[in-house]
C-alpha cells in the first residue's frame, strides 16, 4: 500500500540517503532505525509529503503522493516530535479539534473515554498548560485510540517518555490498527514486539 | 465519530482560534489599543486645529489600522508553527486553502472587526462630519480583511526566522499601500462631500483579488515554511 | 546541431558558459555607455524648457526601465524554479537582485537631482518616483528575506514566492499611486512626462539603456558564478577547479 521509490534526500549540505526504497503491504509494520541525525524524522516526515525529495516517488496506495496529497491526507495519522497540542485549550478540546481537523468528528464524551483509558482521567477539562510533557505526550497518543479510519499511521518516536503501562497502551492500539489491514511506519529507540506481527526493519546508514 | 465535509472542518477551526484567542484576551487587547494609542498621537504631534485634523484623519487612522493589523499578524501562524499544530493543518484532508481562509477570518474577526467599530468613534476626535464616519468604518470593514489576507502570506513567509517581526514589516506594508491609498481616499472623499462609489468600488476589487489569490499564496508559504 | 539548452541548467556547465559571456557583455555595455553619454552630453540638444539639467533623464530613465525589467526577469527565473526545481533559476534570480537595486537606487537619486533644479525640491510625489519607492522597498524585502533564512532550499522558495506576490502587485501599486498622485498633484508636475524628444535625445535614452541591459547581464552572470561555487563547494568539479594549474 505504502512504497517509497529510490528516495533521495539532502539536508543543507548533507546527503541523507540515497536510493532508499521499500514497500509496506497492509497489515505490516515498519521500523526506520537509525542514529540520531541520520534522517528518521525527514523520511517521516517525506512520506508524509511534507518535505519532498531530490528525487524519487512516495506512492500510497499506486498513486503518487505529489499528484493527489488530500487522498494521501484522508489516510493519514501522523504524529511528530512535536505534541501539537494547545497549552489554551484543555485535553478534550485539543482531542477534538485535532480530529476534525483529520476529518473525524468525536463527541466530547467520546474524546474523555479515550483520555481516560490514557491515564488522564478526571484531568479531561484541565488546560494543557498544566498538563506534564509526559501528560501531553499521551493527549496526543490518544488519537491513536480514535484513529481507527485512518489506514496509515506514521508515529514519530511515540514511546519517548512513557511508562510500561503506556507503551503497553500503545503497542495494544498498534496490534488494533495492524489487525485492520493498515499500516504503522515508526521510530524508537527501543525495541519494539508485537504478538503476531513481525516488525520490518528499515536501517538508515550513518 | 463520524466523518467529516470541508464545512465542519473550516468551523472548525475558526471556532478553535476563536477559542484560543478569547482566552489570551490580552494579545487581542493589546492591539486594539495600539491602534487606539497611534491615532491619538496624531493630534498630540501636529496639530490640535479642527481643519488640519480633518484633513490628516483618513491618513492618519488607516495608518494606524495597516500598523495594528501588522502586530497582529504574528499571532497569526507564529504560536500553531512552534507547538506543531500548523504541521497538522497542513496534512488535513481539507485543502490548506480553504483552512488558510478559516485562519484569517478567524484572525479578522478578532483583530480586524474590533478596529472597524471603534474607528467612528476616533473619527470624532477628529472632528470627523458624520457622513465621513460611516465611510471610515465602511473603509476599514472591506480593507481590514485585505489587510489580513495580505499580511497571511508575509506571516507564513517569515515563520521561524529571527527578527521576524521587522522583517514582516518590511516585506508586507509595501503591498498594502494600494489599500491604503484608496481606503484613505475613499474617506478624504467623503469629507469633501465627494462620490465614494468609485473609491468603494476599486477597494471591493482590491478585497476580491486578495481573497482569490491570498490563501493560495499563504497555503504555498505556509508548505514552504514546512520543509 | 541543435544545442541543448538544458545542459545549461547544470551548474558546472552553466559555471563556464557564463565564465566566457560575462566579459562580453561587459565590454559591450561600455561601449554603449560611452556613446550613450556622448550623445547625452554632447549631441543631444539643449532642452528649450528645462536646460541643461534634463540630461539627467539620459541616466534616470534607462535606470527606471531596468529596475522593473529585471524585477519581472527575476520573476520569471523565480517561476522557472518553483515550477520546474532547478537549482540554478533560483541562484540567477539571486544574481539578478543586488543589480536590479541599485538601479532602483539609481532612478531614485537621478530622478531626485532632475526634481531640484527643475521643480526646486528634492522629492516630488509622482506616481513614477514613489512606485520606484516602492520597488526599491520589494528587492530589499527579497535581499532581507533569502538572507534571514538559513536553509538554502527553503530561502529559495519563499523569496522565489515573495517576487512572485510582489510582481502582481507591482502594477496594482503603480496603478494606485498613478491615480494618487494625479489626484493630488495634478499633471503638471510629473516626471513621467518628458520633454518633447528629439530624435537624437531618443536614440540617447535608447542606447543607454541597451548599455544598462547589457551591464546587468554581464553582471549578474559573474555574480551567478560566485554563487553557484559558495553552494556547490563541495562537489568534484568545484575541487577541480581549484586543482587546475594557475
Amino acid at each position: 500500500m505504502l512504497e517509497a521509490l529510490n528516495l533521495d534526500c539532502a539536508r543543507g549540505r548533507r546527503r541523507l540517503f540515497e536510493g532508499l526504497s521499500f514497500e509496506l503491504a497492509a497489515g505490516q509494520m515498519l521500523w526506520v532505525l537509525g542514529p540520531n541525525g541520520s534522517g528518521k524524522t525527514t523520511l517521516l516526515r517525506l512520506l508524509c509529503g511534507l518535505l519532498q525529495p531530490e528525487s524519487g516517488q512516495v506512492r500510497w496506495k499506486g498513486e503518487d503522493v505529489r499528484d493527489s496529497r488530500e487522498s494521501l491526507h484522508v489516510d493519514l495519522l501522523y504524529l511528530g516530535h512535536a505534541p501539537a497540542v494547545k497549552d489554551d485549550l484543555s485535553g478534550r478540546e485539543n482531542l477534538c479539534f485535532g480530529l476534525a481537523q483529520s476529518g473525524i468528528g468525536i463527541t466530547p464524551h467520546e474524546a474523555d473515554a479515550v483520555l481516560g483509558e490514557f491515564g488522564l482521567a478526571g484531568r479531561e477539562t484541565v488546560p494543557a498548560r498544566a498538563l506534564s510533557q509526559g501528560q501531553k505526550r499521551r493527549v496526543a497518543l490518544s488519537r491513536l485510540a480514535l484513529g481507527a479510519a485512518k489506514t496509515l499511521w506514521i508515529l514519530d518516536e511515540p514511546f519517548t517518555a512513557l511508562d510500561a503501562q503506556a507503551i503497553r497502551l500503545v503497542l495494544g492500539h498498534l496490534t488494533q490498527q495492524l489487525g485492520r489491514g493498515g499500516c504503522v511506519v515508526f521510530t524508537s529507540h527501543h525495541e519494539v514486539e508485537l504478538e503476531g506481527h513481525a516488525v520490518t526493519r528499515l536501517q538508515l546508514a550513518q | 465519530m463520524t466523518p467529516l465535509g470541508a464545512a465542519p472542518v473550516f468551523a472548525a477551526i475558526v471556532r478553535r482560534d476563536l477559542t484560543l484567542a478569547l482566552r489570551r484576551r490580552s494579545d487581542v487587547l493589546t492591539t486594539f489599543f495600539f491602534f487606539v494609542i497611534v491615532v491619538s498621537l496624531f493630534p498630540l504631534g501636529v496639530t490640535t486645529q479642527s481643519s488640519v485634523l480633518r484633513s490628516i484623519a483618513p491618513g492618519v487612522v488607516w495608518v494606524a489600522a495597516l500598523l495594528a493589523s501588522m502586530l497582529a499578524l504574528v499571532r497569526l501562524f507564529a504560536p500553531d508553527f512552534d507547538d506543531g499544530t500548523l504541521e497538522q493543518l497542513a496534512l488535513s484532508p481539507q485543502p490548506l486553502v480553504v483552512l488558510m481562509i478559516a485562519k484569517v477570518l478567524a484572525h479578522w474577526l478578532v483583530s480586524g472587526l474590533p478596529l472597524v467599530l471603534i474607528a467612528p468613534l476616533l473619527g470624532l476626535q477628529f472632528d470627523l462630519p458624520v457622513q465621513a464616519l460611516g465611510i471610515l468604518a465602511l473603509t476599514l470593514l472591506v480593507g481590514t480583511p485585505c489587510l489580513s489576507l495580505i499580511g497571511a502570506i508575509g506571516a507564513a513567509l517569515t515563520l521561524g526566522i529571527r527578527g521576524a517581526g521587522g522583517l514582516l514589516a518590511l516585506l508586507v506594508l509595501p503591498l498594502y499601500i494600494p489599500v491604503l491609498i484608496f481606503g484613505a481616499s475613499a474617506v478624504s472623499a467623503a469629507v469633501g462631500g465627494m462620490s465614494v462609489s468609485g473609491h468603494l468600488s476599486v477597494l471591493g476589487a482590491c478585497l476580491l483579488i486578495a481573497l482569490v489569490l491570498g490563501p493560495w499564496a499563504s497555503a504555498a508559504a505556509v508548505r514552504i515554511a514546512m520543509e | 546541431m541543435r544545442p541543448n539548452i538544458w545542459r545549461y541548467a547544470s551548474p558546472p556547465e552553466f559555471y563556464r558558459l557564463a565564465g566566457g559571456l560575462a566579459p562580453w557583455f561587459l565590454g559591450v555595455a561600455a561601449v554603449l555607455a560611452a556613446s550613450g553619454l556622448y550623445i547625452a552630453f554632447f549631441v543631444a540638444p539643449t532642452d528649450f524648457q528645462q536646460g541643461e539639467s534634463y540630461r539627467i533623464i539620459f541616466v534616470h530613465v534607462p535606470a527606471a526601465w531596468m529596475s522593473m525589467f529585471i524585477y519581472a526577469v527575476m520573476a520569471f527565473w523565480c517561476a522557472i524554479g518553483i515550477v520546474f526545481n532547478t537549482r540554478l533559476s533560483f541562484m540567477m534570480a539571486l544574481a539578478l537582485a543586488p543589480t536590479g537595486a541599485m538601479f532602483t537606487f539609481i532612478a531614485l537619486w537621478s530622478g531626485a537631482l532632475w526634481g531640484k533644479p527643475t521643480w526646486g525640491t528634492w522629492w516630488v510625489w509622482d506616481a513614477r518616483l514613489t512606485s520606484e519607492l516602492i520597488l526599491l522597498f520589494l528587492y530589499i524585502g527579497f535581499l532581507s528575506l533569502h538572507a534571514a533564512i538559513d536553509d538554502t532550499r527553503r530561502a529559495d522558495r519563499a523569496a522565489a514566492l515573495l517576487v512572485l506576490v510582489g510582481v502582481i502587485n507591482v502594477p496594482i501599486i503603480y496603478f494606485s499611486v498613478q491615480w494618487w498622485s494625479t489626484l493630488h498633484q495634478g499633471a503638471s508636475v510629473s516626471l513621467t512626462r518628458a520633454p518633447t524628444m528629439a530624435a537624437t535625445m531618443l536614440a540617447g535614452m535608447l542606447i543607454m539603456s541597451l548599455a544598462a541591459w547589457m551591464y546587468a547581464i554581464g553582471v549578474s552572470l559573474l555574480r551567478a558564478r560566485t554563487i553557484v561555487l559558495e553552494r556547490e563547494s563541495d562537489a568534484e568539479w568545484v575541487r577541480e577547479l581549484g586543482a587546475l594549474p594557475q
